[in-house]
């Protein structure tokens, strides 16, 4: 079940994952225990701003000032996808 | 050509513990000429340059290996994600601290059962309270440090998976991984002696299903059941060389780790480069895509998605390692299964038989 994460929520990566760069590849990667996600561009962007002390609110606005168009929802149904696979925790609100 | 994200590196056959279950080769006293530290930095080199992303530190007991703290530190230097697989007995204070330093990602820690008695039993030597006191001492020096819990189930302990959870939870684990046992090495010796019922499975099972439900938030719960009673194989490594490599502690690379038993052609890091072996060894290419498939994998629709299942399975139960695992319910030779199972569910006493402990032969101790 995804859930909604609130405006106010500070996401940050799960303890267990670490953001890397795969130089063989060349692309963003999710490192976690038993698993690699392969993450694109503007996903790694994302994940580099939830830090825990940015709110969702926040992250969102930072994207605008990156990017052209900045859909709410994608952004949380991205972060709501890596917290059902654990990547992602949602922090304190 | 896929690239591997994944190595196993086997740091060492050395155990204090005589697991019945292990998946390590019989022919332990083998494997004595062990890759040194610089040897194995080479490896990881080589491994980073193939497009590995994910070093599994494991054995035997990769702790018997003094250097294991150096070996991480040039991981990390290298950006692999690091990921140790331990009995933990070996995991002083001063140890975990030098790991932690090192920057070690992951600790998964082995325990035989949720008691000490069965625990120690299973594992052939007093080993229960050090494992608690070491899973007790990596959340204490960091709260933070990721810790799983792994525990082999067959059936001596698996009707115990409760406990096993509310041990898990009590210890701060932010994983566990409870999974039925796979039968190759000593575990096939021991096979008819470790093969759960069908009504011991369910009641895990359900178990399962309610834990996960409670502690959805709190600790992530793998459950693995035994391929023997399932309708479809196991999709082994992901397709024979395509996403994992195993590297043995004397150096032979192996599509998975127990593809030593297949009689395939040798290939090792001290002759070859590891790029070589993935993209040109006959033993990396033997069973990749499914050119090789006989029937019914060669029309089935999931012949990408469990790749005909184990070939080492396949070899085991029917001495060819290119037929169609006999686990899947489609194989022309999954009456041999069968038969396993009927025959563990025919006498539902457990420790009917007695397992034969994992022992180093050819050694003096």
């Amino acid at each position: 079940m995804i859930m909604a994460i609130p405006s106010t929520n500070r996401p940050r990566l799960a303890r267990q994952a670490r953001l890397n760069w795969d130089p063989v590849r060349e692309q963003h990667v999710l490192l976690a225990p038993e698993g690699v996600t392969v993450l694109n561009q503007t996903g790694a962007t994302i994940l580099g701003l939830c830090d825990g002390e940015r709110t969702f609110a926040e992250v969102v606005e930072e994207l605008r000032g990156k990017y052209d168009r900045v859909a709410d929802e994608e952004v949380r149904d991205f972060l709501a996808r890596l917290a059902a696979k654990r990547l992602v925790e949602l922090g304190d609100e | 050509m896929s690239r591997p994200y994944g190595m196993l590196a086997e740091l060492t056959y050395d155990c204090p513990l005589h697991c019945p279950y292990c998946s390590n080769p019989l022919n332990l006293a083998d494997y004595n000429d062990e890759l040194t530290t610089e040897e194995w930095q080479r490896v990881m080199v080589e491994a980073r340059d193939l497009g590995v992303l994910q070093l599994h530190l494991s054995g035997g007991e990769p702790l018997q290996r003094r250097d294991l703290a150096e070996i991480v530190g040039s991981a990390r230097d290298l950006g692999l994600y690091t990921n140790l697989i331990t009995s933990a007995l070996a995991l002083t204070p001063r140890r975990a601290e030098e790991l932690k330093d090192a920057g070690l990602d992951h600790v998964q820690i082995s325990i035989q059962a949720d008691e000490p008695t069965l625990s120690d039993r299973i594992a052939g030597t007093p080993s229960y309270e050090r494992k608690v006191e070491a899973a007790r001492m990596v959340k204490e020096l960091d709260r933070d440090w990721p810790l799983t819990l792994n525990v082999v189930l067959h059936r001596h302990n698996i009707d115990r998976v409760g406990q096993m959870l509310d041990l898990a939870e009590e210890l701060g684990a932010d994983r566990i991984e409870l999974a039925n046992t796979q039968y190759y090495g000593w575990a096939w010796r021991n096979r008819s002696a470790l093969l759960p019922t069908r009504e011991q499975l369910d009641r895990s099972e359900k178990i399962v299903r309610a834990a996960r439900e409670r502690m959805r938030e709190k600790m992530e719960i793998i459950y693995v059941i035994p391929d023997y009673y399932s309708k479809y194989p196991k999709p082994c490594m992901g397709g024979w060389g395509s996403q994992q490599l195993t590297v043995t502690p004397t150096g032979g690379v192996l599509p998975c780790p127990a593809a030593h038993t297949l009689g395939l052609p040798r290939a090792s890091v001290r002759e070859r480069s590891l790029a070589w072996i993935w993209d040109e060894s006959p033993i990396f290419n033997r069973f990749r895509g499914t050119e090789w498939m006989p029937d019914p994998c060669k029309s089935c629709d999931r012949r990408e998605i469990d790749f005909g299942g184990c070939r080492c399975q396949a070899f085991q139960l029917t001495g060819d390692a290119s037929r169609t695992d006999p686990a899947c319910h489609l194989s022309p030779d999954h009456e041999i299964v069968e038969e396993a199972v009927r025959a563990a569910n025919e006498d539902a006493r457990p420790g009917k038989e007695d397992l034969i402990p994992r022992v180093k032969a050819g050694r003096r101790a």
